[in-house]
């Protein structure tokens, strides 16, 4: 799903909004999350996951085409953890798939455990 | 001195040193300053973003935002893995993770004067 997909899904439940409003919407989430990143903040979303700011160390790299070495500067990198309830929704979906492959009995051993 | 002085404005939640942390209040609140909805229109509409992110992920698919960055599910094959603690061999279940590449916009801007 791209973003513009995203836009298209949420106008179609968003029947009272246009889809230039909806778009607005949209990037000013994404462009506030960066905002907060940029400043070195962290993105707290209950349920969806954490964004923040790592450090990485300078370093001698190497070009793995040609073997020069590099020096790579300290850097920030953005790192994602993802929320609870959305880690589980995600494994969940797999153990659902699981369950239709499977025969009926370990089908039926499965939901025992769950 | 007491842990208040310590940590600065750490109570409050703003301003703290090394960057305070986003919440979706807090974006909710710039959603509602920018489109002008009720708090309450605003609250549902970001709701239902990350609900739509999170129903689309669950299926197993991938979302790119472009100038952010991707969040894709990647399928992990189960795989022995070992207590630290005890040296215990036990096997790890097949799963389903959820992992964001940050894009090179997101990246750069973290590096910007720097």
């Amino acid at each position: 799903m791209t973003k513009s997909e995203l836009v298209e899904k949420l106008s179609n439940e968003l029947r009272n909004l246009s889809k230039t409003e909806i778009e607005i919407i949209v990037d000013t989430v994404f462009n506030k999350v960066t905002e907060a990143l940029k400043k070195g903040g962290r993105v707290e979303l209950r349920g969806f996951g954490t964004f923040e700011v790592r450090r990485r160390p300078a370093r001698q790299g190497r070009n793995p085409k040609t073997g020069v070495t590099v020096y790579v500067k300290n850097r920030s990198v953005p790192f994602f953890k993802v929320g609870k309830e959305l880690r589980e929704r995600v494994n969940n979906s797999l153990d659902q798939e699981t369950v239709k492959k499977t025969d009926e009995l370990s089908a039926q051993k499965l939901e025992n455990v769950l | 001195m007491t842990e208040e002085g310590l940590m600065g404005s750490a109570d409050n939640g703003v301003e703290v040193t090394g960057g305070k942390t986003l919440t979706k209040a807090e974006l909710i609140e710039s959603i509602y300053e920018k489109v002008g909805f009720s708090k309450k229109e605003a609250s549902d509409i970001v709701e239902l973003v990350f609900e739509t992110l999170k129903t689309t992920l669950e299926r197993g698919e991938k979302v790119k935002i472009s100038g952010f960055g991707n969040f894709v599910v990647r399928e992990k094959r189960p795989r022995i893995g070992r207590n630290p603690q005890t040296g215990e061999e036990i096997e790890i279940s097949a799963r389903r993770v959820l992992t964001f590449k940050p894009s090179q916009v997101l990246k750069s801007a973290l590096n910007k004067g720097e």
